[in-house]
């Protein structure tokens, strides 16, 4: 995957729901039926208990963001939307990866981590679990480097969104 | 007002003005069912639950009220799925009320349990789960709110049954006198933006060969008055889908009839030449557009309706308006009152029009003694002896587009018939539906033999209830329809098409049914038969009509294939370009 042609392909989607049992279903069933891709989801509650807030990557191929909009607009559950604007909104992911690595390649990691800002979660005889928060493609690039190592188990939230301030576009 | 869950859900229909509905008791629903007993609401007992859902839909279309329906858990649910995809479609506004099992048991695969919310979520506008006794009064408005407004579709709640038995602590509740709703997420904009309107003119005003696209939006919105008014303001021919036959009268000079797969050819053709279809709550369906990219290539798009999703989703509109059809065309006719309908020369636009019209009408082969009678005599024959708002309600199939094409439709809400999910067995109940909501008006179900094998149990519903419908059998022994693609595009290889032509003994299981039924052979016995049935006002009728196998529905576009190929009856094909 590469960050950058998937910058302007990908669209990042707040959706604010009720906080009700069924919603995330409706949500989901929704991209399947229209043939939406979605490229990553998290859901969390929010502020007001009433509601919760899903962040949605949406394959801006698979249909036009708009139609996506509108659709899920229909949702008598859906609050609001936000269609974020790539560079006007402030995304983060976190990653908790498990490495294979040698004893005499362990600084060699830290030092990669310390550079990327991540943390050493657990150490094991061969392998360490890191972690690490940061934009998307910030985590990608960390991926890559780890590749050579060997990723034995990885775990990605998915992104999560907020606008910028006073930048946010409807 | 201390109460139940039972006597809060009646008493909160009765509130929304609701007068009957239609159902079938069971297990988790019976709660419900005994204080109906009390309720000044007329309930009408089904056979089966589809012919519940096809009834409160028939009402719905006829009536422009929302229609209502009550079934219990399970088998009765899924027998409501039909319904509620087909009034989906259709955006027919409804409410389906079913029992559920009670809450403690959800989950557990109780007897007759099923996941009635998680397998109708796609095919509704809306649905409910009700947990709590409490919050009934409140989604039973929130579902009548929903159902009718913006773009009006079904809406299911969900009831289990602890919450509605009053044996059981926790169907108490507090009935209050006033129930807010409690939609965050819901909004409706019916309002519409002058620029846009202002742009619509303009496009309107400089048009060549403009062609008011009408499709069901224009009834839902009731803006047929409206509509005559634009169209007449503005000289502009009128086509009018198959959910919008009767919103423009087919005797005004302006209408050219039905666009679409079996529509006229100059309907169809005047749109593929536009340059402005100016769409009035219409969809852009593949029954309208033929192949897509084909589809009326140099026309500009006016593209008015409330669901904003629909705007661009398959044709993308030079001008969006997003908004109430009859408020959007309010607003066009006052605009153009003032800045006059423009001076955009039509003379060359308008002599195409007749000229396609005189050389291509909807014709066919009468026929000659002896032979099996043509299924659109029938339809002529039934248009011309029955009053002018005769509400018809037809089925799926080759019958349905004859009826369409060769009725006269001059009111709005006089055709009734499932046109997005194409449902056989629909006309029977929604006929019915129909009858209870307009008693004083004749109905006719125009129905094939396929379909009538679907649904006719609910004509003992209607003998019972007393709810006279009539019923014109068009009984080609086949399922016709798709006898006519295995003709057309299977090398007349027939394969599982073919019904009976002695069983079953229609007028012998109508009479069963306790129907005054008749049978009729031959073309100079048609006239009389439906003169008598037209008498006949104390039970439902029906009319076994013996109609020709080999008859196809024509023009036609097939499938795939563009609006420019149309296909005329053999006997037009020397006309063709
Ligand atoms: C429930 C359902 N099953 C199958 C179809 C596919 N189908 C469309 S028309 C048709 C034939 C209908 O036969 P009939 O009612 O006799 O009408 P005819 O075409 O002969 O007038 C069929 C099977 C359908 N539309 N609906
Ligand atoms: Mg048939």
């Amino acid at each position: 995957m590469n960050a950058e042609s998937q910058g302007h392909r990908n669209h990042t989607l707040v959706v604010t729901v009720e906080n009700k049992s069924g919603v995330l279903a409706r949500v989901a069933s929704l991209f399947a039926r229209r043939a939406f891709n979605i490229r990553s989801l998290a859901v969390a509650p929010t502020e007001d208990d009433h509601l919760s807030r899903i962040t949605i990557v949406v394959d801006g191929e698979s249909a036009p963001i708009e139609q996506v909009v509108n659709q899920l607009d229909k949702l008598i559950n859906v609050v609001d939307i936000q269609d974020l604007q790539p560079g006007r909104a402030i995304e983060r992911e976190l990653m908790l990866v498990t490495v294979a690595v040698e004893p005499e390649h362990r600084d060699d990691i830290v030092e990669q981590l310390d550079r990327a800002g991540g943390k050493v979660m657990s150490v094991g005889a061969d392998s360490m679990m890191l972690s690490l928060v940061g934009d998307p493609e910030h985590i990608d690039t960390f991926e890559n480097l780890l590749r050579p190592f060997g990723i034995l188990e990885i775990q990605r939230t998915g992104r999560v969104a907020l606008a910028n301030l006073d930048e946010t576009i409807e | 007002m201390k109460t139940d869950g039972g006597q809060a859900l009646i008493r909160s229909l009765e509130r929304e003005g609701v007068e009957v509905m239609f159902g079938l008791p069971g297990g988790a629903i019976l709660p419900v069912y005994d204080p109906i007993i009390d309720s000044k609401i007329r309930h009408i007992l089904v056979r089966h639950e589809q012919g519940a859902g096809h009834m409160a839909e028939g009402y719905a279309q006829a009536t422009g009220k929302p229609g209502v329906a009550m079934v219990t858990s399970g088998p009765a649910a899924t027998n409501i799925v039909t319904p509620l995809c087909d009034a989906y479609l259709d955006s027919i506004p409804m409410v389906v009320i079913t029992g559920q099992v009670p809450t403690a048991a959800i989950g557990t695969d109780a007897f007759q349990e099923c996941d009635t919310t998680g397998i109708t979520a796609s095919i509704t506008k809306h649905n409910f789960l009700v947990t709590e006794a409490q919050d009934i009064p409140r989604v039973i408005r929130e579902a009548f709110h929903i159902a009718t407004t913006g773009r009006p579709g079904p809406v299911l709640v969900d009831i289990p049954k602890d919450i509605v038995d009053p044996t059981n602590p926790r169907s108490s509740l507090e009935l209050e006198d006033n129930v807010e709703m409690d939609l965050p997420g819901y909004k409706v904009d019916t309002s519409v933006d002058p620029e846009a309107i202002q742009k619509a003119v303009e496009l309107i005003q400089n048009a060549e060969r403009p062609i008011l696209y009408v499709g069901g939006g224009i009834l839902k919105s009731r803006a047929a008055e409206s509509l005559l008014e634009l169209a007449e303001l503005t000289g502009i021919h009128v086509v009018t889908t198959l959910m919008a036959r009767g919103a423009f009268p087919d005797s005004h000079e302006l209408c050219l009839g039905m666009p679409g797969m079996h529509g006229n050819f100059t309907a169809v053709t005047a749109m593929q030449e536009s340059d402005l279809l100016i769409t009035l709550g219409a969809r852009f369906d593949d029954r309208v557009t033929g192949k897509l990219d084909e589809f009326a290539v140099s026309a500009k798009i006016i593209h008015i309706d409330i669901d904003p999703a629909e705007l661009g989703k398959v044709r993308r509109p030079d001008v969006p308006i997003q908004g109430d059809c009859r408020t959007a065309v309010e607003a066009m006719v006052s605009v153009l009152r003032d800045s006059g309908p423009g001076d955009a020369d039509r003379t060359a636009w308008k002599s195409r029009i007749s000229g396609w019209q005189e050389r291509f009408p909807l014709v066919y082969e009468p026929s000659t003694p002896g032979q099996a009678l043509k299924p659109q005599f029938v339809i002529e024959k039934l248009r011309d002896a029955t009053p002018a708002d005769t509400i018809v309600a037809s089925g799926v199939g080759q019958h349905q587009m004859w009826a369409s094409q060769y009725w006269t439709f001059n009111h709005p809400y006089t055709w009734i018939n499932s046109g997005g999910l194409g449902t056989m067995g629909f006309s029977i109940p929604a006929a019915i539906g129909a009858k209870v909501g307009c008693p004083d008006k004749m109905v006719w179900a125009v129905d094939g033999d396929g379909c009538f094998q679907m649904t006719a149990q609910e004509l003992v519903t209607a003998r019972v209830e007393n709810i006279p419908i009539k019923v014109a059998l068009l009984n080609n022994s086949y399922l016709g329809m798709v006898r006519q693609w295995q003709d057309m595009f299977y090398e007349e290889r027939h394969s599982e098409v073919f019904l009976s032509k002695e069983i079953p003994d229609y007028k012998g299981w109508a009479e069963s049914m306790g129907c005054f039924a008749m049978r009729v052979d031959d073309p100079d016995e048609v006239e009389e038969a439906i003169a008598q049935a037209n008498e006949i006002e104390d039970r439902p009728v029906v009319i076994d009509f013996r109609t020709a196998a080999e008859e196809k529905v024509y023009p036609m576009v097939a499938s795939g294939t563009g609006n420019s190929d149309v296909i005329v009856p053999p006997s037009q094909e020397k006309e063709i370009r």
